[in-house]
């Protein structure tokens, strides 16, 4: 398995990355985690001409509280999240999230970044940040732009980013103190691609209502699916069984899954119903915490 | 002729230099240009964990790694595991508990096993099958390997209190 | 019984640490892919995207520009030498490089050779071969359909029809089912999978031109058959071949077949004059090499209405591929299949197969069994289940019922075996014991009260190893015996060599445990050496569990031959005469006189320094084992699962295995191997699938979609064991590393049909994935 010859460039700064980026266009590929791109390489399914890889750029390995946002790098590796206390405590969904995708070795390298920029519907990452109402930072030549993440995924393995920015930031507003969330996934074994996977984080008022809720929901459509239908289903009101099986119900008519090896689209559709209920509850139980 | 860079990556220890095209990939650096070849390839898709080793300390697949990442980097790889001719409590643990059979995975597992009691020194059952979990062993049903970690994780903690 | 030998001698039944483990430790094994020589260039196979097509042209000319390449080999260049055939091991024929047209995905079209990896991969893109498409045959229901394309226009019978094969009483059986109160059936797939060892297969050819020898290291789980068939297909003097297979990074059958990549290895090698290594990559691995099982199978059982089991009926479709590459060494087409009356007292059985050619690779092997004896067993172990839930029995006690009791042993099936020895409501007993059984079925119960989902599956098998006895074995002629060579040194020390050749089953320490007990020398004073063909003595190699059963009776059988040659010795240094003298392991001794002895280290100084007027000196011997009979491991397994009802996701919450394979050699080395081979097993049972879209696309071609369980779906193995030696064996062995995997998939499938059963469900074919499930949960109204 030897990836097609390419050129392989290592900037030291994020305005010499995109310098770089300016200069080759579309014959260059980002090397963050590189953990989905080695392979397609490998297999050539993926023949960069140039490949610049970004690990050395400071200043983008992060996790921190800053301005009302959990603020994460976008060389932030999956691991990280898994071993941060911040995370742990705050935001158990984004742990849940990390510790489902691949394995150990692979979560070393991967990126958060990445996970999100690659565009793949599969990924674990996009349904939980469109549960958390992320902000994408895309930084271009022209300097940063925020991209709200329901704007993020264009199609599949396209995002909205420009081909000469690179994903720098990811924030989550951290409004309002009774919040919770929950990622669950249903994998053919442990670091599979989700056959579903369904990502919810609720916000409760101090009445106990939902402030807000997000529901992302992973490789069920050609891109990662927002259900806001199921969102809005919650929204305002009483966290009850009866309106979590709605808001379940909805969101798996919001998903548009095709049939393949994992399965076929109605047990996708069922599952997303299944762990849609399942995050609520799970969502709710530490919301009340 | 596709154009090289010059790389230099230690491992256990020891710097090896090379000139080497961008796509050579860390576990062949490792197997050919530096001549370790206790790492081992298993699959093309990242999944198996033979090719398994610890780059700055943490375990990554070496097969899905480009050689010029790691410039600058340290390496362990299972040949670094034993020191000055004695087994390390892992090497011993899957000796005596019988963690391995055709020895294929081993290097790998036996990475990930260090990885792991370093960062959780005793872990149990459940921490240890999921910390295994991106290493495929076909052989040993991986209930011997089990028993191996548990076996250095005891043995270390004795080693720490000793 | 085993004489218990000191745990310094290490002989039978100790667990003696592993020798071998020390240079896989250190990370100093020696995989064909580690061998690096001078000069040594990289072979890559172009392979075919379509399942089946003509090759119009192929065109090399880009690929040999590529700087540091050094050859393109296609089919026609092999035609020319007549090598662009070869014969496969069951009397088919298949193609090394395609000539005329491809007939599956992944075929080998042609094999680039250059300096560097590289090169290799970059040229192997730019062979241009022009391909015209044709229809393709997927379905091996529809293979003899009048309008299916006929695959092999190079056969003399113009149909895809390999092989029809019976055995058994068909007339009898269809009488005995005329007169039966109750008759239950079940169809079942035993789906196409792949052994998938770790290491992948590869070879290096080198021929050296100045001496004109070809050395191969090669992924060989029988590297003196593999020489002889160099020798035989490739036209090489045998005795310039050497195959070295190195260090195995397991095998499971896998290893057992040539493949065309090592055929074009030595081709190259024997072209350019330098050693080529090819090494083929996971996705070539599970495209092209050695798939296993793709058996379509039907059993009906004809029985009183008390359970007892009148007659057995089998019929199946066995899909073989482009070719029948398959690697069995039996005169049968279908291998050891007639095992298929299990454990059980069948007074009538009647089984027929038929093969046939489709547009998918070729094969198959026996992974991790007999040939077929872990389809067979699945299916009577499937059956028996659904019988009883049609006589509304308990599972085990219709087993009990019906199986063959110790004292009917040797015991004669109906279709034709005689099992050697057996005490199958012993293991049973204990395994239910062990489980709880009754405990769980009251579980089951309650939680069915509940609308929870629970099952507990029973396998009680029965094995059939150790191939083979020469009236009923070859490999293209050859019988299957083994051999072992041993050589004891003038210090006592000693060096054994067989025709096997270990995959991680542990060799190096228990054939040295063998001779331990046979002649009391240390375990740690005995080096075994396997694999090198110029130095091991012929033998068939290891795969069959037959390691143990054949080349583990010649070891034994070389051992007494050396010790009887030490008691003239002994007799001659004790000046005694040799019926004086009495054997312990380590030393013979005077009778009644016990401080009167020479020790067997003693006795190999004196066969070098003081030998007995008029005998030859030193102390060595050699045997050519040919078992009288095979061997017939057994056991029961238990499983109990838990289903979720939301997702249909199973879990396996306990696995209970007790197995009888003889006498031991080294118990925690057969715990290890059970361990091992039930994880292949559940694997099988929920996981591991190889399947073709209609175009003929291989889907689970890679370790993305062919999936092996990782150490978090695979439970907590409890073992146990009971022993019935093998009477006819010498050290009453049978063989243990395919029990697990032959016995355990209908443990896990009975577990599975077994929480769904009173929902209706009789059966689920394999792989038992999580949406299989749920689709019945759904079908009867209880999905969550």
């Amino acid at each position: 398995m030897i990836p097609a010859s390419f050129e392989y460039l290592r900037p030291g700064s994020l305005n010499e990355a995109i310098a770089m980026l300016s200069e080759h266009g579309d014959e260059a590929k980002i090397l963050s985690g590189g953990q989905s791109l080695i392979p397609m390489m490998k297999f050539r399914l993926s023949r960069p001409a140039c490949l610049i890889d970004i690990n050395r750029i400071p200043n983008l390995d992060y996790i921190k509280e800053e301005d009302g946002y959990l603020k994460i790098g976008g060389l932030t590796r999956e691991t990280a999240l898994e071993h941060s206390d911040l995370i742990r405590s705050r935001f158990p969904i984004l742990h849940d999230t990390s510790f489902v995708i691949a394995d150990v070795q692979v979560r070393n390298l991967a990126t958060v970044g990445g996970n999100l920029a690659h565009g793949d519907p599969a990924n674990d990452h996009p349904a939980t940040m469109l549960a958390l109402d992320a902000e994408i930072v895309a930084t271009g030549p022209q300097g940063e732009r925020i991209i709200p993440i329901k704007d993020f995924f264009v199609a599949i393995f396209t995002t909205a980013l420009r081909p000469e920015e690179i994903l720098t930031e990811i924030r989550i507003p951290m409004n309002g103190s009774r919040r919770g969330g929950a990622y669950l996934k249903v994998e053919r074994k442990v670091g599979d691609y989700a056959t579903a996977g369904v990502a919810v984080q609720v916000t409760l008022n101090d009445r106990g209502d939902v402030q807000r809720a997000g529901i992302g929901l992973t490789n069920v459509g050609p891109t990662p699916i927002k259900a806001t239908g199921a969102e809005g289903a919650l929204a305002g009101k009483q966290l009850t069984d009866e309106g979590i099986a709605e808001a379940a119900r909805r969101a798996s008519e919001e998903a548009q899954p095709s049939s393949d090896l994992r399965g076929p689209a109605e047990y996708k559709t069922a599952l997303v119903q299944e762990l849609t209920r399942r995050a609520l509850y799970r969502a709710w139980e530490r919301a009340k915490k | 002729m596709p154009s090289t860079r010059r790389v230099s990556i230690q491992i256990n220890g020891e710097k090896i230099s090379a000139e080497v095209e961008p796509r050579l990939l860390l576990v062949h650096f490792i197997r050919e240009t530096a001549g370790l070849t206790g790492t081992h390839i298993g699959c093309d898709t990242s999944s198996c964990g033979a090719c398994t080793v610890l780059l700055d300390g943490r375990p990554v697949k070496s097969c899905t790694l480009f050689a010029v990442q790691a410039d600058g980097g340290e390496i362990s790889t299972v040949e670094g595991l034993n020191r000055n001719g004695q087994m390390h409590p892992i090497q011993e643990g899957f000796h005596l508990e019988h963690g391995l059979q055709c020895g294929f995975c081993t290097p790998g597992m036996m990475m990930s096993a260090r990885a792991l009691l370093e960062r959780n020194p005793h872990p149990d059952e459940q921490e240890i099958r999921w910390a295994i979990a991106g290493n495929l062993c076909r052989c040993t049903g991986y209930q011997n390997i089990i028993k191996a970690i548990q076996y250095a994780s005891k043995k270390m903690a004795e080693g720490v209190s000793a | 019984m085993i004489q218990q030998t000191s745990p310094e001698i290490g002989g039978m039944g100790h667990s003696v640490k592993r020798k071998e483990d020390r240079r896989f430790l250190l990370g100093k094994g020696n995989y064909v892919d580690d061998i690096h020589l001078p000069h040594m260039v990289y072979g890559q196979l172009v392979r075919s995207p379509f399942a089946h097509a003509l090759i119009k042209s192929v065109n090399t000319e880009a690929a040999m520009r590529v700087p540091g390449v050094l050859a393109v080999i296609t089919g026609e260049d092999l035609a020319k030498a007549g090598l662009a055939w070869m014969p496969t091991l069951f009397f088919d024929k298949q193609m090394v490089l395609a000539t005329g047209k491809v007939l599956f995905q992944s075929q080998e079209v042609a094999f680039v050779v250059a300096e560097t990896r590289f090169a290799a991969a970059d040229a192997a893109e730019l062979v241009e071969v022009d391909y015209e498409e044709l229809p393709v045959l997927v379905d091996p229901h529809h293979a003899l359909d009048a309008d299916a394309p006929i695959l092999r226009p190079d056969r003399e019978e113009k149909s895809n029809h390999i092989f029809h094969w019976e055995v058994g009483d068909r007339a009898a059986t269809a009488k005995a089912f005329e007169k039966a109160p109750v008759r239950t059936e079940v169809t079942a797939v035993f789906q196409r999978c792949h052994p998938a060892p770790l290491e992948t297969c590869g070879c290096v050819a080198d021929f050296n031109t100045a001496t004109e020898r070809l050395t191969v290291w090669l992924t060989s789980q029988a590297p003196h058959a593999h020489r002889t068939l160099f020798a035989l297909v490739g036209g090489i003097p045998e005795n310039n071949i050497r195959v070295i297979s190195p260090d195995i990074g397991g095998g499971f059958g896998n290893k057992v077949p040539i493949y065309p990549g090592y055929v074009c290895a030595v081709v190259a090698s024997l072209k350019l004059g330098r050693p080529v290594k090819w090494v083929e990559t996971r996705s070539e691995n599970l495209q092209s090499t050695g798939f296993a099982r793709d058996y379509h199978m039907r059993a009906e059982i004809a029985s009183e209405s008390d359970g007892t089991v009148k007659a057995l009926r089998v019929q199946t479709l066995a899909d073989h591929g482009a070719f029948n590459a398959a690697a069995q060494p039996t005169k049968f087409p279908a291998g050891l299949f007639s095992i298929c009356t299990g454990s059980y007292k069948f007074p009538n059985a009647f089984c027929e197969v038929d093969g046939v050619y489709t547009n998918k690779a070729p094969g198959g092997i026996a992974y991790r069994c007999s040939f077929r004896v872990t389809e067979a067993s699945y299916l009577i172990e499937r059956a028996m289940d659904v019988l009883a839930y049609q006589l509304n029995t308990d599972p085990a006690e219709l087993r009990l019922k019906n199986f063959i009791r110790p004292d009917e042993f040797p015991y004669e099936t109906p279709l034709g075996w005689s099992y050697d020895s057996g005490n199958y409501a012993a293991a049973m007993n204990k395994a239910l014991e062990i489980a709880g059984y009754r405990e769980l079925r009251k579980e089951q119960e309650e939680k069915r009260r509940r609308g929870e989902l629970m099952g507990i599956g029973l396998s009680s098998f029965t094995e059939v190893v150790g191939a083979g006895p020469a009236h009923t074995f070859d490999i293209a002629g050859l019988k299957m015996f083994d051999s072992c060579e041993i050589r004891i040194h003038p210090t006592g020390k000693a060096i054994a060599r067989l025709g096997t050749k270990s995959q991680g089953q542990g060799h190096e320490t228990t054939f040295p445990q063998i001779i331990a007990q046979e002649l009391g020398i240390p375990v740690s004073d005995i080096t075994l050496e396997e694999g090198d063909t110029d130095t091991a003595p012929y033998g068939l190699g290891t795969y069959a569990s037959r390691s143990t059963p054949v080349a583990g009776g010649a070891t034994s059988v070389a051992s007494r031959k050396i010790r009887e040659k030490a008691r003239k010795i002994a007799a001659h240094l004790l000046e005694v005469s040799e019926e004086d003298l009495e054997w312990e392991p380590g030393k013979f001794f005077v009778k009644g006189a016990p401080s009167k002895a020479k020790t067997i280290q003693e006795i190999a100084f004196a066969a070098y320094t003081n030998i007995p007027p008029g005998m030859e000196a030193g102390l060595e011997a050699v045997d050519y084992y040919d078992p009288p009979n095979l061997t017939f491991p057994f056991g029961t397994y238990i499983c109990v699962v838990d289903i979720d009802k939301g997702t249909g996701e199973i879990k396996v919450r306990r696995f209970i295995a007790v197995d009888d394979c003889g006498n031991i050699i080294n118990p925690m080395i057969v715990e290890g191997q059970i361990h091992g081979g039930l994880a292949e097993g559940l694997g099988i049972a929920f996981m591991q699938l190889i399947s073709y879209d209609e175009s003929g696309n291989v889907q689970g071609g890679n370790f993305m979609d062919y999936l092996l369980p990782t150490a978090v779906e695979t439970p907590y193995w409890e073992t146990d064991k009971t022993c019935t030696p093998s009477p006819h064996h010498p050290i009453g062995a049978k063989g243990v590393g395919e029990s697990p995997n032959v016995g355990s998939p209908a443990a896990f499938v009975n577990a599975v049909v077994d929480a769904l059963s009173h929902l209706g469900v009789r059966h689920i074919d394999m792989p038992i994935a999580s949406w299989k499930v749920w689709q019945i949960l759904k079908e009867k109204g209880v999905a969550a």
